[in-house]
Formats: structure tokens, sequence, C-alpha cells
């Protein structure tokens, strides 16, 4: 049976882990290879490293630290951050990652899913979304896009979906730049069609809910999770092992992402995984 | 010495560093002297049938790949290196295959059948029906990592080493001779995983 997968991540910046972790003594503790030694020897079932190095000059950095991870961890490794054209995706291959993680790129030029996903294969190319609860939607709202005009793209916005009372269906938005710049997009449209385009997983992320510590926006992630057949990995929220329980039983998700509650030693992976498997989830331990 | 076989496709690093981690000696290579003269063979792979199939025969691997099985010496396909043995693929339309396996590959069915997601993608278990050398250490219902959305169907099913549940059973990895191929990927299993590399590099031709 194919189990529910546990995937850290870590927030890379010019090469060393930031947010801090602190559920290892490590003479360098922000070492992303050190600390991904110690999730492999706790049963993760992949890593993700978020690269929010700023500067294009840094670019270089994350791909010698995905090499020496791969050199150590023989396990998925998925990279994401700063992705803009082909040969970012080819480099973090060739480096050692198994698959790369695309948000903003994606957003601003739905087309370059399709071509990586036919150069690269779909199993590689994750979308990562950021999606926040609509509230109230402005109707005049114009997004930020080239293509915000092209008729094949106009079911994707929010405009054109049904306005908004309080017993509507609930709506998301796609942001991007780290949360900050609303698209004006239906994030559930969204996922279709970055699915239709080559897509082989989704990363869900809830802006309403990250940091938060109270758990995935379950609704959101069972949205997505229904509307695509591609594996869609929850994230945003986690606070206890009840959260992770309920975005794979609530939630319906293939996977759950965690950051904090694993870095501050709250909780082991395989506590999280025993969690777990005592109320019927299947997991590997 | 173990070869990788090269074509262009996939991450080929992480199978040579599980080697080496292992203790043996492997080089990622397209060079076919180098490939014939090696003490085994490894043809791993990931990405789309008919473009790896173009790959190796643009290469000129074809025939390398088929001297290297004929030769008897030990022969580990990994992914697509499983499935490219096989007759054809129906991955794009129909696919001829290196046909050193009779059989096909067949897409999962989709949402219209299930409410399985494809592709096929994260630890799943194997059931051994035949232990294959290269599996000596790994137990029965041990977990591999997976990420594919076709499988094999041989027509032999003697050939069969693990099955795996995805919805059914599917082959998940075959054992014929000289050849163990498997579906999931050994190099991204962990300790279980890089003992099936270390067991491969230490058969005998």
């Amino acid at each position: 049976m194919l189990t529910k997968r546990i995937i850290p991540c870590l927030d890379v910046k010019g090469g060393r882990v930031v947010k801090g972790v602190s559920f290892v003594n490590l003479r360098d503790a922000g070492d992303p290879v050190e600390i991904a030694k110690a999730y492999d020897e706790q049963g993760a079932d992949e890593l993700t490293f978020l690269d929010i190095t700023a500067s294009h000059e840094e670019r270089g950095i994350i791909l010698d630290v995905v090499r020496r991870t791969a050199e150590q961890v023989f396990m998925p490794l998925t990279v994401g951050g700063g992705i803009k054209v082909i040969d970012d995706i080819r480099n973090l291959l060739l480096a050692g990652a198994d698959k790369v993680s695309i948000n903003t790129t994606a957003v601003h030029d739905p087309e370059f899913i399709k071509a990586a996903s036919l150069r690269f294969g779909s199993q590689c190319i994750v979308v990562a979304i950021d999606a926040k609860r609509v509230v109230a939607h402005d109707p005049d709202f114009k997004p930020p896009l080239t293509w915000a005009d092209d008729p094949k793209y106009q079911s994707l916005f929010l405009t054109n979906s049904e306005p908004k009372t309080q017993n509507s269906k609930l709506h998301w938005e796609v942001y991007t730049h780290g949360g900050r710049k609303p698209m004006g997009i239906d994030a559930v449209a969204w996922a279709k069609k970055m699915e239709e385009y080559g897509a082989g997983e989704i990363l869900l992320t809830s802006m309403n809910q990250d940091g938060q510590k109270t758990g995935y926006d379950l609704e959101l992630t069972r949205a997505v999770a229904e509307a695509v057949t591609i594996p869609v990995i929850a994230s945003g929220g986690v606070g206890n092992l009840e959260h992770i329980y309920e975005g794979f039983t609530k939630g319906k998700a293939d996977a759950a992402l965690a950051a904090s509650i694993f870095h501050f030693k709250e909780y082991t992976i395989r506590q999280a995984k025993e969690y777990l498997k005592e109320r019927g989830v299947p997991v590997r331990l | 010495m173990i070869a990788i076989i090269d074509y262009g496709m996939g991450n080929l690093r992480s199978v040579q560093k599980g080697f080496e981690r292992m203790g043996h000696e492997a080089v990622v290579t397209r060079d076919a002297e180098t490939i014939l003269s090696a003490s085994k063979v490894v043809l791993p792979g990931v990405g789309a049938f008919p473009d790896c199939m173009r790959n190796l025969r643009e290469y000129g691997l074809v025939d390398v790949v088929q001297a290297s099985i004929n030769s008897g010496k030990p022969f580990l396909g990994i992914c697509l290196g499983l499935q490219l043995l096989f007759t054809e693929s129906e991955e794009f339309g129909i696919s001829k295959g290196l046909d050193i396996i009779k059989g096909r590959v067949v897409r999962f069915k989709g949402p219209e059948f299930t409410d399985l997601k494809i592709p096929h993608m994260g630890w799943n278990s194997i059931s051994i029906k035949r232990r294959a050398p290269a599996l000596q250490d790994v137990p029965d219902n041990s977990n591999f990592y997976f990420v594919h959305s076709f499988h094999v169907v041989p027509e032999d099913k003697g050939v069969i080493a693990t099955t795996t549940n995805y919805g059914f059973d599917f082959v998940s990895s075959i054992w014929k001779d000289n050849i163990f191929a498997a579906q999931f990927h050994p190099e991204k299993s962990q300790a279980l995983g890089l003992s099936i590399l270390k067991r491969f590099g230490e058969q005998k031709g």
C-alpha cells in the first residue's frame, strides 16, 4: 500500500539553513547537509530545500548544497526557489535534485511548466501554490500578468467566478513573492491548469495558516486534492501531530510538509509516523 | 567495475554515489567499449519511454545493452531501465522497446476508474515472489521509493521477482537469468535501497 509521506522543509539562504533548527547538536547548526542527514536518520520520506537566496549571484551556492547533500542522503530531494529558466532546472537535477518546485515563474509564464515537464518529465516538476482565502474580491483588480487578457486563461480568474456571499463556496487566491503579491487567480482552477500543463505534484501552502501553528487550511487542501489527480503536499500551519493527521484524513493530502515542529525538536519524524500509524494512516516506519 | 549507462536521461549521479557508498567502483558512461568491458552494467533512467529509446538508438547503445545482457554479466535496470527491456510501451502511442523481456508497458488506470493518484509517487511495499540475489538483505514487505505512471506486464509470469499493490498488484521487479530490474529506485530508498546496490555489486558474472 502506498504510504503517506512526511517531508521536512529547510529554508536555505546563502548555503545555510535559516529560521533556525535546534533538534540536533551540531557544531555547524546551520549546515543543510548535516540537518539533511539527521532527518534521513529519523526516517523522513523526502526532503525539500527552499532556496530563499535573494540575489542572482548567489544562485550557484544552492547547487553546491544539493551536490553535497546528494552524496550523503539517499532519498528524494526537492529544491524550490528562484527557478526562472529551463537551465536552472537542468542544473539542479544534474547537481542531484530529484524534483524542482516552481511558483512565481509558473504564474508569470504558465507555458514554462509545459516546457519543463516535456523536457524533464512530469515526475520532477512540482508546482508550488501559495493561496490565501478570498474575503472580498475587487472586481476591478487587474492581475499584473502579461497573459491576463488571453482568452484561454479567463476561467482561471476570480473575477469570473461566482460572486462571493457568506454562503457561497469558499475561494482562495494565488499569491506570489512569498505571499505578498495577489494575482487574482483562483487557486483550485490554477492547480487544475498546472496538472493539465504537466505538473507531477502540487505543493500547496496556505498563506493564512503559515506560521500560525493551528493546522493546515483543511478546506483548501481538500478542495485542491479533490480537483486534481496528481499528488498534493499540504503545507502551512502544522503545530502538532493531530494537524498532520487531519491533513491526511480531512484534507485528503498525499504528503505533509512541515518545518518548525521538526526543527525545534517538538516531535521527531518517527513520533509523527507512530502517531499516524496508531490512527490507521499508512506510513513507512 | 560497474558501468552506468548514460543516455542523456535523468540523474545518474545518485546511482553512482549509491554504489560508491557501498564500496563499489562505478562509472557513468556512454562509451561502448567501457560498457562492454565492465563487469556489471546498469541501465537507469527517468523520463518518457520514446525519448529514452530514441536516445539509446542515437548513441548506438541498443546493441551494447543487448550484448551486455547476452554476455551473462549481472545487469540491473532501474525504473525506465526496467520498462525499456520490454517489447513495447503504450506511452505516447505505441513505442517499440528493446524486446529482451516479452511483454508490455501500460499506464495505470487513472481517475476515470479509480481514486488513485497518478503518478504513483512515494514509498510503497514490495511482496517478494522470487528472491533475486540483489534482494538478499531485503525483508518481505519492505518499502521502496516509486515514481512512475506506467508499469510492466510480462508475458511470462515466471520472471516476476516482486509485486506491489496500488489498487491491484503490479509487477515491481523482474529477475531473469543475469537480469534484475526494478520499477522502484534503490538509489532513493535509503538503507534498504543501498543494500540492493551493494548485493548487485558483489555478484559474480
